[in-house]
């Protein structure tokens, strides 16, 4: 119970991140070379996304040993989640510019404004950009997906924290377009972060022969330690930091 | 496109993505797993402590490497 809520959380988080990142592009590209191109690219993305789940899920379950399974996926977890982790504490404490979804989101408007408009049908620009757009940050959800429900073995739970994620942030934020800042990305940035080491942790340490006090209420123990680490490392840093900025 | 440098870009994205400007985290993380399975391996008991500790340093110095002085 308590692995199957700590798994749909953090791929909700991880998919929620990722969501407003790629509805940022998605919004610039239907604003600027039309709804229609925007909104194909996307959902073609998404269906490529979910293909790759679909295959590589079950093939996986099947063909590696659980042990081989939980090392390799527990090791992919550790290396993104201490990525996030790095980046998310770093921006907290001033010592890196938090990413302003609002500035890219000008940016990118202004980028593809400039550039030529077929006169008629669909405009291969809009296209290509929303689908790599939601391609590259799909990627990193794949991954999530894939990671967290092979090893937790409910990777249907996975599946639907992701896609709960992606109708939530997605429904919210095409109606509130212009307010994509106000999302707290640093602060889910960094709860998925915290999960996504726990479980890290707790699955290649499975794998190697760790025998964890408890058994999945561990992952509690994990989280706590990971979280007031965090908070010890966010506060030491913050204290010797320069101005926090703003990624424009 | 052709397939070398599909397979370039394929690899070059990978690397990127769980490589990428942290190399430190990447490397650290197979070092510690490695380590963990050598010892369980040679049936030296791991204890509960040593992979959260291990990772715990790894994550503090990586920060000391990313921050900016005051």
């Amino acid at each position: 119970m308590t692995a199957t809520l700590l798994v749909a959380l953090a791929v909700f988080g991880a998919c929620a991140v990722e969501t407003v990142e790629a509805l940022t592009i998605v919004l610039a590209a239907g604003l600027t070379r039309g709804w229609r191109s925007a909104l194909e690219g996307s959902a073609l993305a998404v269906v490529v996304l979910a293909a790759v789940v679909a295959a590589l899920g079950p093939a996986l379950i099947h063909l590696v040993p659980i042990a081989v399974l939980r090392v390799v996926v527990g090791s992919l977890l550790l290396v993104l989640g201490l990525q996030w982790l790095r980046k998310a504490i770093l921006r907290a404490s001033g010592h890196k510019p938090k990413h302003d979804e609002d500035a890219i989101y000008q940016r990118e408007v202004a980028r593809l404004s400039g550039l030529p408009r077929p006169a008629t049908g669909r405009d291969a620009t809009g296209f290509v950009i929303a689908f790599k757009g939601v391609l590259l940050e799909g990627t990193e959800v794949v991954m999530i997906v894939l990671t967290l429900g092979l090893s937790s073995g409910r990777l249907e739970v996975a599946a639907l924290g992701a896609l709960a994620a992606v109708l939530v942030v997605g429904t919210v934020g095409a109606l509130v377009a212009r307010q994509l800042s106000e999302v707290p990305e640093n602060a889910l940035k960094l709860g998925v972060g915290l999960m996504l080491v726990t479980f890290g942790t707790f699955w290649a340490g499975e794998g190697v022969g760790v025998r964890w006090p408890g058994a999945d209420l561990f992952l509690l123990g994990l989280l706590a330690l990971y979280g007031v680490a965090t908070w010890a490392l966010v506060s030491y840093l913050g204290r010797e930091s320069p101005r926090p900025e703003v990624l424009a | 496109m052709t397939a070398p440098r599909l397979l370039s870009a394929f690899g070059r994205f990978w690397w990127e993505f769980i490589v990428g400007d942290t190399p430190e985290l990447a490397l650290g993380v197979a070092l510690v797993v490695l380590a963990a399975w050598g010892l369980a391996a040679a049936k030296v008991p791991i204890g509960a402590a040593l992979l959260p500790v291990a990772l715990l340093l790894l994550l503090t110095a990586s920060l000391w490497r990313g921050r900016r002085p005051g």
